[in-house]
């Protein structure tokens, strides 16, 4: 694995986020509020997609404390 | 003699185990993983159970949060599920299943919670608690032929069994020995609130009258309450809270009090045993005191903790976090953040409280501690953040209104 090199600043990682199971719990947002946040349409939205290797612990436990399991991190 | 070869074990294959594993993995640990379940099922979710498991209109499949081949070949975990813990032996580093010693270098204990019952129970068919996939499974097929439904405590749990009733069309009473529903949770004023949903909602709710005796022969035919009336019911749901599983830790020599006394590191008295969800109590730095939580959120939280420090005790540091739970009536959302313990003052901040959409701020002292939101998803957790953070009241305020203004 070249391109995703752990310590690359320049990360391919990527959030997803599954729409049809955010039910707008808002988790991630209080862990990742530069990423995240909960729209008036109650479902989270991406508020930025230029991520760091240094904020890959953070979203990290964004993905594993969402209460609908509706993100994931690729990359 | 050489060192052991590094063994994780987790006891307790839920939510808090689960991220437990996925948590050692990710942070790089190479070493053996076992996980054990009381239960024979994978590591499934629990909130669903209570709520989309019970009105779906097609029976749902278990919510499992993760299958055997991801735990097995991906996570690399061994799996003794359908295996209660016993015993614990902190000087052998040994858990005991049954007769079989099971010897670790790191330890998590998430065993959870077990819900609490009421006397004559247990003799009588139609009588649930719901914690269980199995019970939840019994639940919804009494559901499913109309059952009249008594549920005893308007908790969380027993008010969401009430809402999911009533959306299938049972007749729903619910029976709550205090005065006042969820008084603890989110205080007296806002639990009064929260119950008026039952009432519009077509459930009847008795409040401040405690069950006399379950009534019936083989299967439940009737809850007789204190004050000599009778409620015939097909379905009982028992909701009157939970016991931290610990039975198993009794001879163990672990600090047990109301639950597992941790330190802030989420280590019990013995070292390299570390302890995360229900069970665990531990010293919040961000209240000033120790807390023991019931919570989904907190149990995915120290799971991760929880397992990062019994791998790396060297790096662990204190676990800081502010409560987050949730709970969803009649179609809408009941979130809470903070605390509820200690108010001083709490003020409606958006929405009416009549309107089935308002926003409610915790303040004690001059700073914020708690908000309740009800249909307030991208309000809530914007507390939760300042709360953290040691926010003042008069900061909260200023931000609802600031909020409120931007939306008008």
């Amino acid at each position: 694995m070249i391109a995703g090199s752990r310590f690359d600043v320049r990360t391919q990682m990527k959030i997803n986020v599954d729409t049809d199971k955010c039910t707008g719990h808002g988790v991630c947002e209080s862990i990742a509020p530069d990423v995240f946040e909960v729209g008036d349409d109650g479902i989270v939205h991406l508020l930025s997609t230029e991520l760091t290797e240094a904020m890959r612990p953070t979203l990290e436990s964004a993905v594993a404390e969402c209460p609908t399991q509706a993100l994931s991190l690729e990359g | 003699m050489s060192a052991p070869q590094p063994h994780l074990v987790v006891v307790g294959a839920s939510l808090a185990g689960l991220r437990a594993v996925e948590a050692a993995r990710r942070a790089g640990f190479d070493g053996t993983i076992t996980l054990v379940g009381a239960e024979e099922h994978l590591p499934y979710d629990r909130p669903p159970l209570s709520k989309d498991f019970l009105t779906a209109v097609e029976t749902p499949a278990a919510p499992t949060l993760r299958d055997e081949a991801t735990l097995r070949d991906e996570l690399g975990v061994s799996l003794r599920l359908g295996t209660p813990a016993t015993a614990l032996d902190t000087d052998e580093r040994t858990v005991w299943l049954g007769h079989d010693p099971l010897r670790y270098t790191a330890l998590v204990i998430a065993t959870g919670a077990t819900p609490r019952t009421m006397p004559g129970a247990a003799k009588l068919t139609g009588v649930h608690t719901l914690r269980r996939l199995d019970d939840a499974r019994q639940i919804r097929a009494a559901l499913d032929t109309g059952a009249r439904t008594v549920v005893v405590g308007a908790g969380f749990i027993g008010s969401e069994v009430a809402s999911s009733a009533r959306q299938r069309g049972s007749a729903v009473t619910v029976v709550e020995a205090m005065p006042t529903p969820l008084a603890r949770p989110v205080g007296e004023e806002m639990g009064i609130v929260l119950a008026n949903m039952h009432e519009r909602h077509g459930t009847t709710l008795r409040c401040g009258v405690g069950v006399e005796s379950l009534e019936g022969t083989d299967r439940v035919e009737a809850v007789r309450l204190a004050d000599g009336t009778r409620i015939e019911a097909d379905l009982v749901v028992v909701g009157i809270g939970v016991a931290p599983t610990i039975e198993w830790l009794a001879d163990s020599g672990l600090e047990l009090g109301n639950g597992i006394e941790c330190d802030k590191t989420l280590q019990t008295s013995a070292p390299g045993v570390y302890a995360a969800g229900d069970l665990a109590s531990w010293p919040n730095p961000l209240f000033d005191t120790r807390m023991r939580l019931e919570h989904w959120t907190i149990a995915a939280e120290q799971g991760g903790v929880a397992a990062r420090h019994a791998i790396d005790p060297a790096n662990a540091t204190g676990y800081a976090t502010v409560p987050y739970f949730w709970s969803d009536w009649y179609g809408r959302r009941i979130q809470f953040v903070g605390v509820a313990a200690g108010t001083d003052e709490v003020r409606v901040v958006s929405g009416d409280i009549d309107s089935g959409s308002f926003l409610a701020l915790y303040r004690h002292g001059d700073r914020l501690i708690g908000a309740l939101g009800l249909e307030q998803r991208s309000q809530i957790m914007k507390y939760r953040l300042m709360i953290a953070r040691g926010g003042s009241w008069s900061e909260a305020l200023e931000f609802a209104a600031a909020r409120n203004a931007a939306s008008a």
